[in-house]
């Protein structure tokens, strides 16, 4: 019987980090090197956690299905990084970023890891810099900041649109130092296809060797994923390419608790689509609604070009309904209103599309202005669309972005499986129902630099896990099943394409999973998974061999995946009978369209076992709000 | 909402592992202009699957152009004839219909063909474990504002650090060298105070494994600053030189190599 135990340390909320610190237990320097440590995946979190556990001093095997540990999604983040430095001195505070986050997260984030993750923030930047992060700065020299969505006060550190690449860099070249000192061993293309659990505990990882195709067996006494979030479930959404859930899910299988699978941010300013061949979507940043105004067409189907509609035919959606936020609305309500406007028949000609007008801004400031606020992006827009936007309004719709479930953590973040932990985007610890910009960078790190090496002490001085080696006969039997599913998967021999099923799955999760949820979709979503899932096994093809570079064969074992976790998150999305954050359900409304959340009966998390094929078990973990009351949240 | 009205010729590299003869082989395709380079790869892959065929193999992944990931030499490019863009920003609507495309692995001594138009890179990763990092564990870093760097220096560095590591400088250059790459990280811990300290320790440690792993050397021709999508300036190569020539007056520390 599976118990959720959070492990919130006692004390005040400022003091519980603190004082967990001092009483957790230490691995003597002496005997760190005899702990091997696996790290799977070299993201932000990934990179930072190896690097550090390396530092202190561990043994650690570090993988990724990559070419080079830098390729990781991270290094597209444009915005920047969140830290409650103050260095404005506009007010803000570490209890500030906490109350921001908490409050963003539509209260259904867990205080006590929010607050550490306000306390580490900090220190976050100094490592950077001392990293030699080229960070934005001052004529004077210091450190330059911006303002973001959820915010009232400057704290997001940038390096131009490209936070994300600097940051990963750091964090990279602090791996490749360990790598060079020899205690961290990097495994590049290899993807983790299961892990190994004896007695209860992990104890390692089976992976598919993507250059050989052999299937690799690696011990160690403790196992960290960070293998990033599940967005790709949509087919279309603003992650790469080879973003996938098949580590968290194959983890999630072995007994790993998922949670909240069906908070999932959909960004409202991304690039919409142009047919059928499109194989991702890119994300424009937040900042163009500082300047842009959204605006849709009054007539339904209006095919008319959009500088030849006269303004008293265009309505200005965002600032007609949030008259003080305006075109600044919450990621959330944003893009709920532009499927408003799409579903009413006013989307761009008809389409999936709204626009975003600088016309006025460039009246009003001048277009050097606009250029020199925007030029890049605007440049970006040219480059994929080939339209102007200094003189045709940009098009923009939502797209899946983040998602803010994941496997269920407790406060160290380990999961249900003693030995296993997960950090930054694989787990669902932070950000509740909704994150905030700039916060996904605060997070990864956080858990990789400042929580990990600390809660991974504790446990090897604690438990004092068993080394076991890779012919114990459990990590034979996981070798021998990943094996037999590579030989079902190649077996098939059907007329469908993976990207063709995969591309249909994404329909589904988008139309009925997306931005809008009701029961009834939501039912008719689950029975189309489950059809879709037995055509893919009886007809899905395959070519080539799985002894050799197979990328078709990557792609449909990750997709395997998400059949079952997009049932899960059609079945999560169905149980939580209240709107919050990412998560809106039709029925729960107010008059006015805004999101009714019901405190009283989903003040929890929602933790799914995994209890056999199209079978789950729900635990719940209560939250309480002891410092930040919960509130509605208001944008009028 | 799309119309594929782009008819083109391709001419593919297909190799089927490290060890055997590649060639190249023709594929028809009809694509619509808003369709990326590699979206257009991505169908005729589809319609190659759904026969049953192998599809063609190539590296991408986040598509934005940032991670570096994607490399395609097109029409003797790498990624392709326009400038500042790496191939997954590469837009159909570029090329005329009826033309005819090469597409072609990068090709270098030290980047391998793994399989049709994928190559090993790892070597830059070798070049980077030798010294691309400021030795500062993780904990006692001082307060980020104890390091003033003026506004111009920290741009320039930031300039020297958008590189991708994609490895178009190799691929396009006739010597096949990484010098390109190499002085664009050499050159961000040049040009900042953190980087200070172990400033002629890594130029030489990194110089050494790239002459080590193959690389070419520089006859400044800037082809590679010519194909960089991210546009690295040879200013760089020429701070690493002058950084490499000084380490042996300035550097009292033997380096091993």
């Amino acid at each position: 019987m599976i118990k959720l135990e959070s492990k919130i340390p006692e004390g005040h909320i400022s003091e519980k980090w603190t004082n967990h610190k001092f009483n957790m237990k230490l691995v003597n320097p002496a005997n760190k090197r005899k702990y091997t440590v696996i790290v799977v995946g070299t993201g932000l979190a990934g990179a930072s956690a190896a690097a550090t556990m390396g530092e202190l001093g561990y043994n650690v095997l570090a993988f990724t299905y990559h070419d080079s540990a830098r390729r990781a999604h991270s290094i597209a983040a444009q915005g920047g990084i969140n830290a409650s430095k103050n260095y404005q001195n506009d007010g803000d505070s570490t209890y500030r970023l906490f109350y921001d986050t908490v409050k963003g997260g539509d209260f259904r984030a867990r205080e006590a890891n929010v607050h550490r993750l306000a306390e580490v923030s900090g220190n976050i930047i100094d490592q950077c810099v001392a990293q030699g992060v080229p960070f934005a700065r001052e004529y004077g020299g210091l450190l330059d900041n911006r303002s973001f969505g959820g915010a009232q006060v400057s704290r997001t550190f940038y390096a131009r649109g490209q936070t994300g690449q600097q940051l990963l860099l750091g964090a990279f070249s602090a791996l490749n130092r360990q790598v060079d000192k020899g205690t961290v061993k990097l495994f590049t293309r290899r993807e983790m296809l299961d892990v190994v659990v004896i007695d209860g505990k992990a104890k390692g990882i089976v992976c598919r060797n993507l250059l050989t195709g052999e299937i690799e067996k690696y011990s160690a006494h403790a196992v960290c994923l960070a293998t990033g979030g599940y967005a790709n479930v949509y087919f279309l959404s603003t992650n790469a390419m080879n973003c996938n859930v098949t580590a968290a899910w194959r983890a999630h299988k072995r007994g790993a608790l998922f949670a909240n699978p069906c908070f999932t941010q959909i960004h409202p300013t991304c690039l919409p689509l142009h047919g059928e061949s499109q194989s991702k979507l890119t994300l424009m940043s937040e900042s163009l609604r500082n300047d842009g105004r959204v605006w849709v067409s009054k007539k339904k189907g209006d095919t008319r070009n959009p500088n030849d509609i006269p303004e008293e035919e265009r309505d200005y959606y965002l600032e007609r309904k949030y008259p003080s936020f305006g075109n600044l609305a919450p990621r959330d309500i944003s893009s709920r209103s532009a499927k408003e406007v799409f579903d009413d028949g006013r989307g761009v000609k008809g389409g999936e599309a709204v626009y975003l007008d600088f016309k006025d801004a460039i009246n009003r400031l001048g277009k050097k202005a606009i250029e020199e606020r925007y030029g890049n992006l605007f440049e970006i827009y040219e480059t994929i669309t080939g339209e102007n936007p200094y003189e045709v309004p940009m098009m923009i719709y939502p797209a899946p972005h983040y998602t803010m479930g994941g496997v269920w953590v407790d406060y160290n973040l380990m999961s249900t499986i003693p030995g296993l932990f997960v950090l930054g985007e694989a787990n669902f610890s932070d950000h509740g129902a909704n994150r905030l910009g700039a916060s996904a960078l605060m997070q990864g790190l956080a858990d990789g630099y400042f929580v990990i090496p600390y809660t991974m002490g504790n446990y090897l001085a604690s438990d004092k896990p068993s080394f076991e080696k890779t012919d114990h006969p459990e990590f034979e039997k996981v070798a021998i099943e990943v094996k037999e599913l590579t030989n079902k998967l190649l077996s098939i021999n059907g007329k469908r394409t993976v990207d063709d099923i995969h591309k249909q799955l994404g329909r589904i999760m988008w139309n009925k999973v997306g931005m809008a949820r009701n029961e009834k979709g939501l039912r008719e979503a689950i029975t189309e998974i489950r059809e879709l899932k037995d055509e893919f096994w009886k007809n899905v093809t395959i070519p080539g061999s799985g002894d050799d570079v197979n990328q078709t064969l990557e792609r449909a074992g990750r997709l395997v995946d998400y059949f079952e976790l997009g049932e899960l998150m059609a079945k999560d999305a169905l149980d939580r009978n209240e709107s919050c954050g990412g998560h809106f359900r039709e029925e729960y409304q107010f008059e006015d369209g805004e999101a009714k959340r019901d405190d009283e009966n989903y003040t929890f998390v929602s933790a799914w076992e995994f209890a056999g094929d199209g079978k789950w078990n729900l635990h719940k973990e209560p939250l309480d709000f002891e410092y930040v009351k919960p509130a509605i949240r208001s944008y009028k | 909402m799309e119309e594929k009205n782009l008819k083109l010729k391709l001419k593919i590299w297909r190799q089927k592992n490290s060890k055997s003869v590649g060639s190249f082989v023709d594929y028809d395709v009809q694509v619509s202009p808003d369709a990326s380079f590699l979206e257009m790869l991505d169908e005729l892959n589809n319609s190659l699957e759904a026969n049953g065929e192998e599809p063609i193999h190539f590296e991408s992944d986040c598509r934005e152009g940032i991670c570096g990931t994607c490399g395609l030499v097109i029409n003797g490019h790498p990624h392709g004839p326009l400038q500042k863009i790496a191939t997954c920003q590469l837009h159909m609507r570029n090329f005329k219909d009826g033309e005819t495309l090469w597409v072609e692995p990068f090709r270098a001594k030290a980047f391998p063909v793994i399989k049709d138009l994928m190559v090993d890179r790892s070597g830059f990763d070798k070049i980077l474990e030798a010294g691309g990092y400021v030795s500062v564990n993780t904990g006692g870093a001082p307060d980020a504002n104890l390091i003033p760097i003026p506004k111009d220096i920290a741009s320039e560095a930031f300039d020297a650090a958008a590189c991708i590591g994609c490895g178009a400088c190799v691929a396009a250059c006739k010597n096949a060298s990484a010098m390109l790459f190499t002085s664009a990280k050499v050159s961000q811990y040049a040009l900042l105070p953190q980087g200070q300290q172990e400033r002629y320790r890594r130029v030489q440690k990194m110089i050494a494994v790239m002459d080590e792993l193959g690389f070419g050397s520089c006859t400044n021709t800037y082809a590679c600053e010519a194909e960089c999508p991210k546009g690295i300036s040879v200013t760089n190569i020429a701070r690493m030189n002058r950084d490499f020539a000084s380490a042996k007056f300035k550097s009292k520390e033997e380096v091993e190599v």
